[in-house]
């Protein structure tokens, strides 16, 4: 443990000394510094602006992430329960996730505008699929002796769904959902950049504009880490989730 | 028998969803500024296609994408197998990699503009950015998976670092190795098209980003559509792949 922790130590000076070199090598133009990107992200974290850009993103980040949570698994295990249906939609399913996102980006544009919409709408075509994909697998996997256990003791489809199936189907649900979260925020944050006047995103792309580089540094910076701790956030969950169930 | 009924209805409900929307925009509940019908984007892609107009932001696209793939395939397989050999570096690399495509890592492009000039470097590296991790994290993946007996046939074998590598671990971990190379693709292309929407010189991403500026939605539909094409193709050649490497080697 405490060996783990000093290796981590270890990289990030590690990191760190690159950083500064690479800034070095070619300039606060294109890398800023680390010191300055750090001074700059706490200065940000303590900036009114930046919390009203921090919430508008999180605000639509956490209403796709629920959309495509509740849409995929609901979608996943109505697949999953018919297997007929889903040998039907999986390699369509398969297809669709598939497709950059990104390609479908002006076609969201001309039908919902530069609206918060588009944003949501964005984030939930990005993590509806894997998420119903991995729901669908996981009921599909659920050992075949669970089911006739419920079928033996009669258990009504619902109770089936709900005290069988789903048990013995979250962790994979869950590693799922963990994917889906993921790329919902880049699909969230993708929509700022490209259009919008709100967000993390778009202050990335004012920064741009401006080509103040510390200010892209420390927002990625920040994003990098909220983007880590939700992860890590979502394992832990997850790692709870395989022990107990 | 039972194959062919499933592959039957998924052909109808594809064939289904397609006319639908193809109903919808012809009889004008979806505006034709928003879509055009399907049918009438077959027929831009294929004027598109005979007029030869696009031709050179085709080949621009697609060169700089299998540039950019290549390199996120060597790479990222040169850094997974160093990781691989080395735990105490990779276990704390491990949340970095994971969190890697939350951000959206085309925000460094106006840098690599910067740093490259508008062109095809810049675009390339965007795209290799992009793909390398999903080639890191699916090499530390299949070489986590290569079974202790085929290392132990190499051990008995006398074979040296690089020889096990290549001739033992690699075949073994091939299955994940294409799942690897198959995200690869699909994020190159993400990286490049990103970068091409922002700003680039020509390329298929920026007929795109153009006709929608022009509402010019024949262009945007037909170069859309050719994208959406590409991709499928080379996701679905790459799926079949992977599918029979699983088969093979089991799917543990």
């Amino acid at each position: 443990m405490i060996s783990t922790r000093f290796d981590s130590l270890l990289l990030a000076a590690a990191f760190i000394v690159v950083w500064q070199l690479l800034h070095l090598a070619v300039g606060a133009d294109v890398v800023s510094s680390p010191a300055a990107t750090l001074t700059r992200a706490a200065a940000l974290l303590q900036n009114p602006n930046f919390w009203i850009d921090a919430r508008s993103t999180g605000g639509a980040f956490a209403v796709a992430s629920l959309i495509g949570i509740v849409g995929g698994v609901g979608l996943g295990l109505a697949l999953g329960l018919r297997r007929f249906a889903g040998d039907v939609a999986d390699p369509i399913l398969n297809t669709v996730y598939s497709i950059p996102k990104i390609t479908l980006y002006p076609i969201i544009l001309l039908i919902f505008g530069l609206s918060l919409s588009a944003k949501i709408t964005f984030g939930v075509i990005h993590g509806i699929f894997p998420i119903a994909i991995f729901t669908m697998n996981a009921v599909r996997n659920v050992a075949p002796v669970y089911r006739r256990t419920a079928l033996a003791l009669r258990l009504s489809p619902f109770a089936t769904v709900t005290t069988v199936l789903a048990p013995a189907a979250l962790p994979e649900i869950m590693s799922g959902i963990r994917v889906g979260i993921a790329v919902t925020l880049l699909g969230t944050l993708i929509a700022e950049l490209f259009a919008s006047s709100s967000g993390i995103g778009s202050a990335l792309i004012r920064a741009t504009e401006f080509h103040t580089v510390v200010d892209i540094f420390a927002l990625t910076l920040l994003l990098f880490l909220f983007a880590a701790l939700i992860n890590a956030g979502v394992h832990r969950l997850e790692r709870w989730v395989r022990h107990d169930g | 028998m039972r194959v062919s009924t499933v592959g039957i209805v998924r052909t109808i409900v594809v064939a289904g969803a397609f006319v639908a929307l193809e109903a919808l925009c012809r009889f004008g509940i979806i505006n034709r500024l928003t879509m055009i019908p399907p049918t009438e984007m077959v027929a831009a892609l294929w004027q598109i296609l005979a007029s030869g107009k696009a031709n050179a932001d085709i080949a621009f696209t697609i060169v700089n994408t299998l540039t950019a793939i290549v390199l996120s395939i060597v790479v990222g397989f040169l850094v997974g197998a160093a990781l691989h050999a080395l735990p105490r570096v990779r276990r704390p690399f491990e949340p970095l990699l994971t969190a890697y495509y939350a951000i959206p890592v085309f925000v460094f492009y106006p840098l690599l503009i910067v740093a490259f000039g508008v062109g095809r470097t810049a675009l390339i590296v965007m795209g290799a950015m992009f793909g390398v991790v999903a080639m890191v994290v699916n090499t530390l993946l299949g070489l986590d998976r290569v079974p202790p007996v085929v290392d132990k046939t190499a051990s008995v074998l006398k074979l040296g670092a690089a020889q096990r590598l290549i001739l033992v671990r690699l075949p073994a971990a091939a299955p994940h190795l294409v799942t690897g190379i198959k995200l690869a693709v699909a994020y190159s292309v993400i990286g490049i098209v990103a970068g091409e929407f922002i700003l680039a010189t020509a390329g298929i991403g920026k007929r795109i980003a153009f006709g929608y500026h022009d509402f010019d939605n024949r262009t945007m539909y037909g170069m859309l559509l050719l994208l959406l094409i590409l991709v499928m193709v080379v996701n679905g050649a790459l799926s079949l792949w992977e599918k029979r490497l699983h088969q093979r080697f089991g799917q543990q």
